[in-house]
């Protein structure tokens, strides 16, 4: 058996409650929801909590309100599977349904939460293995060790951002609120990640996340692409996020490109929204951004399939999405 | 693996909960940091429930709780607290085996068998929402659990003959199903 370290667990019910009971867990204290992202980390002694504060009862946390035309706001203890059916999701922002579908298995689906997937820690095959293994190479920076086995040379972790909501909440211009004793903030999801394997996110470990916001549709489509070895189970190894707000005569009025899965976070291509915007989507403007955010994915030897297929793949990927947008 | 402790020691580290298991309520004690799948088969004793990569990775261990069928090796024994938990022991009524657990017999959706119970109790929650899936829904539903020996489709089979029986129909699997191709 593989099995969890000791810790105590709190099952707080108001957000209140919850935020104080983490203020007085300090750095030991750690959030859970549905738990197949900590769990599974726990048994691997890759994040080892003293104490592991439940927000699946906080009942705050588990509603969706709002339309299309006002933007929703989506609590984040909202199970996959419950956002992969919710009318409203599906009718008003189907692409947030389309992409919930697309992670792991049902099995899954039924326990993971919208918001420890917006949270969920990076990945490396080299840091998500058991204790033992990871002992065998002498550890690596992320955890308890103090090298990267990936880019040895590197000062940083390389870790990925794998979680298939993670660019289509920022291709979305989705905002988070995250709530502390010391008070409550809204933050972009694109400025919730940053582009680091061990500090991944824009977030103090003390803070809760709340509420997550989109923004009243007005005409805009979306779309999302994954790649992976097997239809169900894997995490992406690449994944685009791509919107798209044309004007009656078909000229893009907005656009936004998310790479996913190539990076310690999400990566926005300026260049290629640069491309499309004040255009009609012809053939040439599609490859030309396709092209710009093949520039800008740098996956690393450290997921499923060799890294520069991986790359190579940004391309017919953002060209699919473009034209499902078309 | 047994860890000997004192009494008293012992005791004091133990969580107690109340739920359903199997239509009867049980109550338990156990260390509180245990999942689901450890409670089980190591202090409820029903070791129906297996245990695979205990990562989530495999759907072996998969137990419907409150109805939805989950894996036992990541939930938490403590978060069973006033649930209904159904494990394969309760999936047959009174010695009557589940229409599921006859046809999976019946055309050998069972070979070594490790595998069978979290299909079984993912496949009962399917039917249960949707008597008359297509493959392809069956193939989704089930996409979850691991099975090594039989390739699925005999899996698949079992499911649509369970599905036609539960609708009442007096279904008998296709002569190829049970001998082959000619
Ligand atoms: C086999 C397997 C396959 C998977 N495949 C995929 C996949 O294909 N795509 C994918 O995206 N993911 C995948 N996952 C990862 C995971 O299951 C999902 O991302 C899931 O949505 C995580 O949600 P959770 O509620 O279980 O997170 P948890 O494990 O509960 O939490 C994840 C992190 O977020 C923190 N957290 C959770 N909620 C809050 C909150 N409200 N405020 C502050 N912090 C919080 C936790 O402390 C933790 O660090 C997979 C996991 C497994 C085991
Ligand atoms: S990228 Fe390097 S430091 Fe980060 S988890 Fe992988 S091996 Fe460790
Ligand atoms: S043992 Fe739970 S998913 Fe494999
Ligand atoms: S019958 Fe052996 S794993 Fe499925």
């Amino acid at each position: 058996m593989m099995r969890l370290p000791k810790f105590e667990y709190r099952v707080p019910r108001e957000i209140s409650e919850a935020v104080k009971m983490m203020a007085d867990a300090g750095p030991d204290g750690m959030f859970v929801a549905g738990g197949t992202d900590l769990y599974p980390n726990m048994k691997r002694r890759q994040q080892t909590p003293k104490t592991v504060i439940s927000v699946t009862r906080l009942q705050e946390m588990r509603a969706i309100r709002g339309d299309a035309e006002t933007g929703i706001v989506i609590g984040p203890s909202i199970s996959l599977t419950d956002i992969c059916n919710h009318p409203v999701i599906n009718r008003d922002y189907p692409v947030v349904a389309e992409a919930a579908r697309l992670i792991s298995t049902p099995l899954l689906r039924n326990m993971g939460t919208i918001g420890g997937n917006l949270l969920l820690d990076t990945r490396c095959n080299y840091y998500d293995q058991n204790y033992e293994w990871r002992k065998g190479i002498n550890f690596c920076m992320k955890k308890d060790g103090d090298i990267c086995w990936v880019a040895p040379s590197s000062p940083k972790c390389w870790a990925v951002q794998s979680a298939d909501l993670v660019p289509v909440m920022v291709a979305l211009g989705a905002r988070v609120k995250l709530v502390s004793t010391l008070g409550e903030r809204m933050v972009t999801a694109e400025g919730l990640y940053n582009d680091d394997g061990i500090n991944y996110l824009h977030k103090r470990p003390d803070e809760l996340l709340t509420e997550i916001h989109l923004p009243p549709r007005n005409g805009m489509k979306a779309v999302y692409k994954k790649l992976r070895r097997r239809g169900a189970f894997d995490f992406p190894v690449l994944g685009v996020a791509a919107t798209l707000d044309r004007a009656e005569d078909g000229t893009v009025r907005d656009a936004r490109l998310i790479l996913g899965g190539v990076a310690p976070a999400p990566i926005r291509v300026k260049e290629a929204e640069g491309i499309l915007v004040g255009h009609k989507l012809d053939q040439e403007r599609m490859a030309a951004a396709a092209e710009a955010c093949y520039l800008k994915a740098r996956p690393l030897d450290n997921t499923d399939f060799l890294m520069n297929w991986r790359k190579q793949m940004a391309r017919p990927f953002v060209l699919r999405a473009l034209e499902e947008l078309r | 693996m047994i860890k000997i402790k004192p009494m008293a020691e012992d005791k004091k580290q133990k969580a107690h909960i109340r739920f359903v298991l199997n239509g009867e309520t049980v109550e338990v004690a156990f260390a509180p940091h245990k999942t689901l799948l450890e409670v089980l088969r190591e202090d409820l004793n029903l070791t129906g429930t297996k245990h695979g990569c205990e990562l989530g990775e495999c759907g072996t261990c998969a137990v419907l709780v409150d109805g939805l069928p989950i894996l036992s090796c990541l939930a938490l024994g403590l978060d069973m607290e006033g649930r209904e938990v159904t494990t394969i022991e309760g999936m047959a009524e009174g010695g009557c085996l589940h229409p599921l657990q006859v046809t999976f017999a019946d055309l050998g959706a069972a070979q070594c068998g490790y595998c069978s119970p979290g299909f079984l109790l993912t496949a009962k929650e399917l039917l249960e929402r949707n008597p008359a899936p297509t493959r392809d829904e069956i193939r989704e539903a089930l996409s979850g659990n691991l099975c090594r020996c039989t390739g699925y489709i005999k899996i698949y089979e079992a499911v649509e003959l369970a599905a036609a029986r539960m609708r009442g129909e007096e279904a008998e699997p296709a002569r190829e199903i049970i001998h082959g191709y000619e």
